[in-house]
């Protein structure tokens, strides 16, 4: 890969403008930054939700996102890419995952990211649970990620 | 081998990790599956639905028929939910 991503995985929280900052500064050749973060709903289902607790397999989780990091940079010219995945508990209106994707021109960009955060979905060995009035439940997978997720690959 | 578990299959399960040595007609992932399941109820609990168990062998995703001989690690987990 061209490029070099950045990939944490951290229970800290983390600054959208600072990561986009690090990804022009000192840069004349980069035309266009997609950022997309993800945050915590209040509501699950249509249930108030009082937190999640993100699990995460670690060791695995760095290797899948850095291996679809690396095809992300094969797949569009990017002149840089982070992705930020954070665990434990987070509460509602706090930031849970962030991908941020640079190039020369927009188009790259924002395929970029999206396929990140597809495949990330899908793939990437993280589980939700949710903290509710009935007590903690685990998260099901949507089909629909799956789907998303299928239609980057390559016919 | 080390086997890890995440999730509600680790909780059903009630550990994260441990050292096992299965017998020699266990070859896949799916065979495994079964072996574990005859270990005891929260085992059998965790796998009752084998085609929702997700696994991986060293750090990849593997599907059910992969073979486990020379795994260092492999783990069982439900479908991801991050992001």
């Amino acid at each position: 890969m061209s490029v070099t991503a950045t990939i944490r995985i951290q229970e800290a929280d983390f600054d959208v403008a600072r990561e986009i900052a690090a990804l022009t500064k000192g840069r004349t050749d980069v035309g266009a930054v997609v950022s997309f973060s993800g945050v915590c709903r209040g509501d699950e289902n249509g249930e108030p939700i009082a937190a999640l607790t993100l699990e995460h397999y670690p060791g695995m989780a760095e290797a899948e996102i850095g291996r679809h990091a690396g095809e992300a940079a094969a797949r569009w010219p990017l002149t840089g890419l982070t992705v930020i995945h954070r665990v434990g508990r987070i509460a509602p209106g706090e930031n849970i995952v962030l991908v941020v994707a640079a190039s020369q021109h927009r188009q790259a960009a924002f395929h970029a990211a999206e396929f990140l955060m597809d495949y990330l979905k899908a793939n990437a060995p993280f589980w939700k649970r949710e903290e509710g009035r009935k007590g903690a439940n685990w998260i099901e997978a949507r089909d629909h990620d799956d789907a998303a997720a299928a239609r980057w690959t390559k016919s | 081998m080390k086997v890890k578990y995440f999730a509600w299959v680790r909780e059903r399960i009630g550990i994260p990790e441990e050292t096992i040595e299965p017998p020699a007609e266990v070859r896949t992932v799916s065979d495994l599956i079964g072996w574990l399941s005859s270990r005891g109820e929260g085992y059998a609990y965790a796998f009752e639905t084998p085609k929702v168990i997700r696994a991986a062998i060293d750090h990849a995703h593997v599907r059910p028929d992969a073979a486990i001989m020379g795994a260092r690690e492999i783990a069982f987990f439900p479908p991801m939910t991050g992001g």
